[in-house]
Order: C-alpha cells, then sequence, then structure tokens
C-alpha cells in the first residue's frame, strides 16, 4: 500500500526524482574532489562553502512554501535559521570548553571540584561580556539532545506565537511583512546586548571545533558536515515536494490567491497559516543549525533584517511558487555573492575610478532583483520551464 | 416546512448609514428565493452578516434545527455548518485546474493536517465527475481554470458550492454578464439545487428572477419592502415607486 502511493508520488512529481538525482551526482562529485575522501582536488574551505549553500538552499525551500506558495512574505524566517545556529552553537560551545578547562585543571595539585569548573567554564565563555556566571539560557547547554530539540523547539515557538497573533487579528500583505522585519529587528537588538546570556555582539565562535572530535581533521568534519547538509536538503525537498503537491498545496495556493474564498469554502485559514509559517521555521531552524557549524560563528548580526530580505530576492530571482526554483536561487545568487564580496572578483578600473566588486555587487544584485521583478517575474526558472516547453 | 434560517431584527450600520435596518428574513429548507432591489437596498451586506463576514449591531441570525446562533461562529465554520456563498464576481482559484477546485470544494474533513494526510478515494474523483456533468464542465476538468469563459468560472464556483453539500446557497448575481443560452443553463442549475436545499438568489435582472419562478423577497433601504410571488410585488405600488424613483 505505502509503496504504491510511493511510487504514485514520484510518478506525479517527476522533478523530485530529478532533482535528488542531481543531488546526489553532485554530492558525490564533490566527496571525490574534496581532500578528506577524495583526490583533493577542492580546498576544505570550499567544500563548506558547498557546505553552507546547501543549507541557503533548505531554508529558500522554507521561504519559497511560506511565500511562493502560502503568499505570506515573511521578512523574518532568517530569525529562525540564527536561533538554529545558535541553540546548536550553544552546545558546542560550552562543550568543547569543558573539555578546554578540563584539562588545563587536570595538573593542579587538588582535582577541581564541579563548581570550580562551572566557574572556569562561565569565566571561559563569558569573560569577554564581562561576566563569569553560566546564564540560565545555558542551563542544558552540556546535553546534545537537549539542545537538539531546542533547535526546533525554540524557534518553533517564537513562530508559533508570532504567527498567532498577526493571522489570528488578520494582518496580510505588507503589514505583515512589516512585522517580521520588526521581529527579527527586535530579536537580534535584543541579542546584541552583553546581558542577553549569549555573549552579545560576539556571538558564539569555534563552532567548527566539534567536541569529541578533537583528533579529526577539519577537511574530515567538512565532508561529514556536507554530507550532513545534503541529505537534509534532501529531506526537506521530499517533504515541501509532498505538502504542495496534493490537496494541501491545492489550499495553501488558495490561500495565496484568493484568501476570503478559502475562508468561505470552510477552511480555516488562519490555522492554514499557522501551521506552514510554524513548520518553515523549523525548517529554516535545522538549516542554520547545520550551517552555523560550518561558518564557524554564529554571532546578532546574522539576523539582521537584511538577512531575511536577501533570502526573499534569492526565491524571487531563482523563481517562487517552485521549489527547484528556490534551490536555483539560493544556490546561485548566494555562490555569485560569496564570489564577488570574496575579492576573487577582478576590479574594473575606468580610469580615474574603479569598480570594486566588494562594494559593487549589491548594486548588481539590487538592479536584477528590479529586473527579474519586471521582466521576469516566475524568475530564473521560469526562464527555464519556457526553454523546456518550447524545445 | 421547517425553517432553515431566521433572521430577526437584525441593524447594521457603517459610519452612521444604516445598512440593514432591522431586518427579519425567513427561508425553509429546499425552497427557492430571490432578493431583489435597488442600489444600496442592503442585498450584499444581508449576505455578508449571514455568512459572518460582517457582525451585525443588533439582532438574532438563527441556524438549522438546533436552532444555533451563527453569530458567534467564523467564517470558516458557518461554511462547515452548510451555508455556501457565491461571490458577484466569479472568484475561482485561476492558477488551478477545474478538478482541483472542485476537490478543494468536496465535503470533508478540513483540518490542515487532515488534508495534508487525504488520500484521493474513488467515491472522491465520482463524486466530481457527477458535479461537473451537472454543471456542465465534463470535458473541462483538467483545464486550468483562469482560462475559462466568464459563464464557466460562474458555473465551476456553483459546482464548488455544491460540492460543499450545503443546506443552504446564497448566491449573489449570478446571471450578470452572461449571454441568453449561458443564462438558461444557470437556471436550471439552480432549480435543480433548490430541489434538495434552500437557495437565495440576489439579482437584479427580473426577467432571469421571472424564470426562476419563484418567492421573491423585496429589500429597500436595508428593510423588507414587500414579500410574495414576483408578480404580486411587481404590483404592489410602494415597489413601483421605488424602483421608479418617485
Amino acid at each position: 500500500m505505502t509503496e504504491i502511493a510511493q511510487r504514485s508520488f514520484f510518478l506525479r512529481n517527476p522533478s523530485v526524482l530529478v532533482f535528488l538525482a542531481l543531488l546526489s551526482v553532485f554530492t558525490l562529485a564533490v566527496t571525490l574532489a574534496s581532500e578528506a575522501t577524495g583526490f583533493g582536488w577542492m580546498s576544505t574551505s570550499f567544500v563548506k562553502t558547498l557546505g553552507k549553500t546547501l543549507c541557503l538552499c533548505l531554508i529558500a525551500i522554507a521561504m519559497d512554501l511560506v511565500w511562493g506558495y502560502c503568499g505570506i512574505l515573511s521578512l523574518g524566517h532568517f530569525a529562525f535559521f540564527g536561533l538554529g545556529g545558535y541553540m546548536i552553537g550553544m552546545w558546542l560551545m560550552y562543550e568543547r570548553t569543558k573539555d578546554i578547562v578540563a584539562q588545563s585543571l587536570q595538573n593542579e595539585v587538588l582535582p577541581p571540584t564541579p563548581d570550580e569548573l562551572r566557574d572556569a567554564i562561565g569565566t571561559q565563555i563569558f569573560g569577554v561580556v564581562g561576566g563569569s556566571d553560566i546564564p540560565l539560557v545555558w542551563t542544558f547547554a552540556d546535553s546534545l539532545f537537549i539542545q537538539l530539540v531546542l533547535v526546533v523547539l525554540v524557534p518553533g515557538l517564537l513562530a508559533l506565537v508570532f504567527g498567532w497573533l498577526a493571522f489570528r487579528s488578520r494582518v496580510t500583505g505588507v503589514y505583515l511583512s512589516i512585522l517580521t522585519q520588526a521581529m527579527t529587528l527586535a530579536l537580534s537588538l535584543y541579542l546584541f546586548q552583553n546581558d542577553s546570556g549569549l555573549r552579545g555582539n560576539n556571538g558564539l565562535s569555534g563552532l567548527q571545533n566539534i567536541p569529541g572530535l578533537t583528533g579529526v581533521s577539519q577537511d574530515v568534519i567538512s565532508i561529514w558536515f556536507f554530507w550532513a547538509s545534503a541529505l537534509a536538503l534532501a529531506l526537506g525537498y521530499l517533504l515541501a515536494a509532498f505538502m504542495v503537491s496534493g490537496k494541501f498545496g491545492s489550499v495553501i495556493r488558495g490561500i495565496r490567491d484568493d484568501e476570503a474564498r478559502v475562508r468561505f469554502l470552510g477552511y480555516n485559514v488562519e490555522a492554514y497559516k499557522l501551521v506552514i509559517f510554524t513548520g518553515t521555521a523549523m525548517i529554516s531552524a535545522i538549516a542554520g543549525a547545520l550551517y552555523y557549524p560550518q561558518a564557524g560563528i554564529v554571532n546578532p548580526a546574522e539576523i539582521a533584517p537584511i538577512a531575511s530580505i536577501y533570502l526573499a530576492v534569492w526565491v524571487a530571482i531563482g523563481g517562487r511558487g517552485r521549489l527547484y526554483g528556490a534551490v536555483i536561487g539560493a544556490a546561485f545568487v548566494s555562490l555569485l555573492s560569496s564570489w564577488f564580496t570574496g575579492g576573487s572578483a577582478p576590479d574594473i578600473p575606468l580610469g580615474t575610478f574603479t569598480i570594486q566588486w566588494t562594494d559593487w555587487w549589491l548594486v548588481v544584485l539590487g538592479l536584477s532583483f528590479v529586473a527579474v521583478t519586471l521582466f521576469a517575474p516566475q524568475g530564473i526558472s521560469g526562464v527555464f520551464d519556457k526553454l523546456v516547453r518550447k524545445s | 416546512m421547517t425553517t432553515l434560517l431566521e433572521v430577526s431584527g437584525v441593524s447594521v450600520s457603517f459610519d452612521g448609514f444604516k445598512a440593514i435596518n432591522n431586518l427579519s428574513f425567513q427561508i425553509g429548507e429546499a425552497e427557492m428565493r430571490a432578493i431583489i432591489g435597488p442600489n444600496g437596498a442592503g442585498k450584499t451586506t444581508f449576505m455578508d452578516i449571514v455568512t459572518g463576514k460582517t457582525r451585525p449591531d443588533e439582532g438574532h441570525v438563527i441556524w438549522g434545527d438546533r436552532s444555533v446562533s451563527l453569530l458567534k461562529m467564523s467564517e470558516s465554520q458557518i461554511a462547515r455548518v452548510g451555508i455556501g456563498r457565491k461571490f458577484q464576481r466569479p472568484t475561482v482559484f485561476e492558477a488551478q485546474t477545474v478538478r482541483e477546485n472542485l476537490a478543494m470544494a468536496l465535503k470533508n474533513a478540513r483540518g490542515p493536517f487532515d488534508v495534508l494526510f487525504y488520500r484521493k478515494s474513488k467515491s472522491g474523483a465520482d463524486r466530481i465527475e457527477a458535479l461537473a456533468e451537472e454543471i456542465g464542465l465534463s470535458n473541462q476538468l483538467p483545464r486550468i481554470a483562469g482560462t475559462l469563459s466568464h459563464g464557466q468560472k460562474q458555473w465551476l464556483e456553483i459546482g464548488m458550492l455544491l460540492a460543499q453539500e450545503p443546506r443552504l446557497l446564497l448566491i449573489d448575481e449570478p446571471a450578470a454578464g452572461m449571454t441568453p443560452e449561458e443564462r438558461e443553463h444557470t437556471t436550471q442549475i439552480l432549480v435543480e439545487a433548490a430541489k434538495t436545499r434552500a437557495v437565495v438568489v440576489v439579482e437584479h435582472d427580473m426577467e432571469f428572477v421571472r424564470r426562476l419562478n419563484c418567492k421573491v423577497t423585496v429589500l429597500h433601504e436595508g428593510a423588507v419592502l414587500a414579500e410574495g410571488s414576483l408578480d404580486h410585488v411587481t404590483q404592489n405600488q410602494t415597489v413601483i415607486d421605488v424602483y421608479l424613483g418617485r
């Protein structure tokens, strides 16, 4: 029974199979090119960049679900991404600091008491913000399991409460977008404070060092995270395709196009929006929890409102209302962005004036966003669709 | 005949303008009723009140055998107890196929998780075929609804209402912008529907109302002016005055 249902799901959605096949080929190629498991054609830092890109593709899929399919232009989903990073970052930082502290104290004459150990960890982590007490929010930081649960629970709860308040009051359209911007701005400003308990503007750092894996080199860890990111993206894509392919997809697209009509058909529109908003917040958080150990650091600047706007730009450029469009947009724009801003793009000297891409890239991105909105509202994948249909 | 919907003493005003003024109205099971009236008589506001879009300042709206009040329910709850509404402008989901439009309207569990794990069934597919037959869109099922003609969209919307299996249908100007043949077909669909449920049609077009051949309620300035057969109300002097503007 399940097998029949599954086969018909793939038969009805051949693009899902194509996507999974391409992702597998890509993963295999990177594995073979990496330093850890392959021929070493690809630097470890580039493997990390690609792994992070896969995480960005996953949050782009979440954005496409909430905006492209359900019509809620959330400009706050990067807040959930960042929160996911913070939740896993707390465990990474706490456990690693504990190892370091325990090592440095083991040569003392008297073995350290648990209180001394705790104080030393506190000073080590919170010294930069002038504290030594371990804040309440770090209560479970020594438990990987609990922090993993918190990765989905904290952003999920925030989205649930925020969404419930906003949707219940029938806030829609641009007003909702502004509210989500306010939410992410408030969260980022709060985290910037030194007494927020999450190290203020320093954020959490050293996240690339995995506790208990000190003997394993970064090139191996990077490929593990790459694999995990690829798996998460595949599962996320499958889940999203399952959600949008059936009657549920029909209803949320109906909400996007004519909310009142869906309501008069007897559907509780607010409940649907809440499910989509909260569900995508959780997917975003998982993407963030995989991203930040590869980035090595998470700080409040990551949650700044502009990050969520970039997310919307990726999905718009890739083509909203198509899952692969979101993936194309996120991968294409974020890789291009890191090429331009990373200093690899050659500057263009124009006599007295030089175009430096680190500054000018944003202008190009802004112009291409305007161009896509005006001339190709379906984004890159829309152009792609037209070519496929013509041939 | 038992009363299905009873509206009594309902008033609502917008910025001091009394759109509905102490209106009382009843309709029984399996009855067709036409509501006519000049512009601003409160016809659409009346529908808004029954479907929960507008809350009245005073009065009661009582529904069904167990006499529950509709005033405390949300729009979606009202739709689920069995009141379907068709808007003046055809509102179907233009980006989706005729089949998807009908499937969404089929009477099934409406919760997000019910719908997420909903499996297409043979009976559902049969029901869609039967509905498409009824509204004359049998060979249009795979078509994107946005490409249908104006009349076909109106029928699709009526089909979506029927798919909900409502006990009361509220229909706002179904014949607007239709060709004579399309009107004929629309009349047939509505007359057929009224055999098994209550149908309230708001219409400007007297010729169309005559074809429906049913009891008529005339609204004026938010209250009932006259009620009876079309011939009866059109001979009423106040009705003539109102329509001719005195």
